[in-house]
């Protein structure tokens, strides 16, 4: 933030017509951005409120129906239950999983061993594929009778489930899937490892503290501002899966891997219902609000933050 | 694969004792110097066992695109190909029309950096340099915005793209970019707040608009930020899957992604085919990858750690 107020040539001395200049400028400048925000963000979503009140298949002009949607959403409808329980039991699931295991990644990384940065690259790797070509690889993987998991399976004398094709196993599949791609909490985590002051391990080393004491008591404390980004930010990309669950199962078997964002495209853009898909984006919207607000009030208790930072 | 294991414990083993090593050898020292040994050689093993298991899908993918047909749902599986079906890789891509569908991804993705570069550079310049009442809330509903989740305004944006009569189109996959992203302009103006003024206030001394400072001071020296968009971008453009899914209905207007996913549910017995589409499918980014990573990198820590 200094950097700023350097970049103005003596700003005690500004004439008031200096200043409005500089508002001006500023607001011509973020311009693009604002109009955008109004138009694509602001609008749709207040928009978005007031199509949830109606039933509006786009054919036909829009119905004010007041709250039965979500009346409808919240009494009558099994499938938004069903979508919400994949979608809160794979995120309950699989944010820990990501959290602890880009940080074990990102301890391996960490050490000095020869070839690092070949290791780095692998990890981080399936990271960046394409969803789509990523997903495909995986259901061939997953293939029952020739895929690769139920042959190394065999090989230990285990006969593999259906995976995908079976209801009790899809989502563990769609999970261990989505393990793939651990590198990109790695990378962040691993920035933050090696800002970590050397000397603190040092000293601690010199008053005879184990290598799990000084992960407790230096390591994990230091990390806790990283460990809440990643934990904002896993939670909220959880709660919108969709393109693992459509390309893979399209929700099935059984509904089994019916992910909150797919039953609302369906809603949307299958069975258009127009008025019902919105309620559905509302109480998304809400729910991570919630998680998120949850998490950010948490987190003066747990989050460390260094005096300098702060 | 054993060979970096052995040489690279004792280089690991040394500095983790040097600190001590200014009074002799004691056999304290002797003994921390033999467990720091053995731990960074499990700390080898561990990381070759975990990249033996990301590279493993890599391989599987590889092994049977280049599978023959009658090969491919052989059971057991082989590991390796044999004799080796080169034939898969331009009988998949003639099969459907993955050129087609790579031009049009390419197409949108040069429109959308190109969108980004303009109108996030400028947004993020305001942002870094200038002072103005209420920008302090602007920045914050602009941080707040990179948390929205795209379901949510999904579909009243269809609705409005659909009312102009862009469903169908590659407009509403590029028109957006014209007006920034917050992830970009976030990560440039972190970028423009580390350049030294000095420049740009030469630069107004001499009289140059704010337009100007920007086009000339500014742009060559952030390289770097610009090509980390740039990249973001492609990489964006050519992954993304929900929105092109809701847009574009006519197969000659399919993305890569969109291609593949149809490739998928309409061919799904041909796994060779659909392996090799794949391995083309990801291969832009991976080179993309190796030749950037650094920037890939950076920008990921850049802005998943200001701030935060």
């Amino acid at each position: 933030m200094a950097a700023k107020s350097q970049a103005l040539p003596s700003p005690r001395r500004r004439a008031g017509g200096f200043a409005r200049r500089e508002t001006i400028t500023f607001y011509l400048l973020i311009a693009p951005w604002l109009l955008g925000f109004l138009l694509f963000v602001l609008g749709p979503m207040l928009a978005s409120l007031g199509i949830s009140f109606t039933r509006w298949d786009l054919l036909s002009p829009a119905k004010l129906i007041g709250l039965d949607n979500y009346e409808k959403l919240f009494t009558r409808d099994p499938l938004f239950w069903q979508s919400l329980k994949v979608t809160a039991v794979y995120t309950a699931v699989y944010v820990p999983l990501e959290l602890a295991g880009g940080l074990v990644l990102a301890m391996l990384m960490n050490q000095k061993i020869r070839g690092v940065s070949v290791f780095r690259t692998i990890y981080y790797l399936p990271s960046v594929l394409p969803a789509v070509a990523f997903i495909v690889v995986w259901i061939w993987i997953l293939h029952p009778d020739v895929g690769l998991i139920n042959t190394l399976l065999s090989y230990v004398g285990v006969d593999g489930p259906r995976w995908l094709a079976n209801p009790r196993w899809s989502l563990p599949a769609l999970l261990m899937m989505s393990l793939w791609g651990l590198g990109r909490g790695m990378v962040i985590y691993l920035a933050s490892l090696q800002g970590i002051p050397k000397h603190l391990y040092e000293a601690a080393a010199i008053d005879g503290a184990s290598g799990w004491q000084s992960f407790r008591k230096i390591t994990l404390p230091l990390l806790t501002p990283t460990i809440f980004f990643n934990l904002v930010l896993s939670i909220i990309s959880t709660f919108q899966t969709f393109t693992g669950a459509f390309v893979a199962t399209n929700g099935g078997p059984l509904d089994s891997t019916l992910f909150y964002v797919l039953y609302l495209y369906r809603q949307a853009f299958q069975f258009f219902n127009m008025g019902y898909a919105s309620a559905l984006a509302w109480v998304l919207f809400v729910i991570i609000m919630v998680l998120t607000l949850v998490i950010v009030r948490t987190s003066d208790r747990w989050v460390y933050y260094e005096g300098e930072r702060g | 694969m054993s060979q970096p294991t052995r040489r690279s414990a004792s280089p690991a083993g040394q500095t983790s004792a040097s600190p001590y090593a200014t009074g002799g050898t004691s056999k304290r020292q002797r003994s921390q110097a033999m467990q720091s040994r053995v731990r960074s050689t499990l700390g080898v093993l561990a990381a070759l066992i975990v990249a033996v298991l990301f590279l493993l899908p890599l391989f599987w993918m590889v092994s049977s695109s280049l599978k023959p047909e009658y090969q491919v749902l052989e059971s057991p599986p082989r590991w390796l190909p044999h004799p080796v079906a080169w034939s898969n890789y331009p009988e998949a891509l003639t099969y459907v029309p993955f050129g087609r569908y790579a031009l049009n991804t390419l197409f949108i993705a040069v429109m959308v950096i190109l969108g980004h570069v303009l109108s996030c550079t400028l947004v993020a310049y305001g942002f870094a340099r200038f002072r103005a009442p209420g920008k302090k809330a602007l920045f914050l509903v602009l941080l707040a915005t990179m948390m929205l989740p795209y379901p949510v305004t999904m579909v009243p944006l269809y609705i409005l793209f659909s009312r102009i009569g862009w469903v169908n189109s590659f407009w509403p996959l590029i028109v957006p970019a014209f007006f920034g992203s917050p992830f970009y302009i976030f990560l440039l103006r972190q970028f423009f707040l580390t350049l030294p003024p000095d420049l740009e206030d030469a630069a107004r001394v001499d009289g140059a608009s704010t337009l100007q400072t920007i086009w000339n001071v500014i742009l060559p020296a952030s390289r770097p930020a610009m090509a980390t968009v740039a990249i973001f971008s492609f990489q964006a453009v050519w992954n993304d899957f929900l929105p092109p899914l809701i847009y574009l209905h006519d197969q000659t207007k399919y993305t890569i992604s969109l291609g593949l996913s149809f490739f998928r549910s309409t061919y799904d017995v041909r796994w060779g085919y659909l392996m090799a589409a794949s391995l083309v499918t990801m291969l832009p980014v991976v080179i993309l990858f190796f030749l950037a990573q650094r920037l890939f990198i950076q920008g990921i820590t850049l802005t998943g750690l200001k701030e935060g």
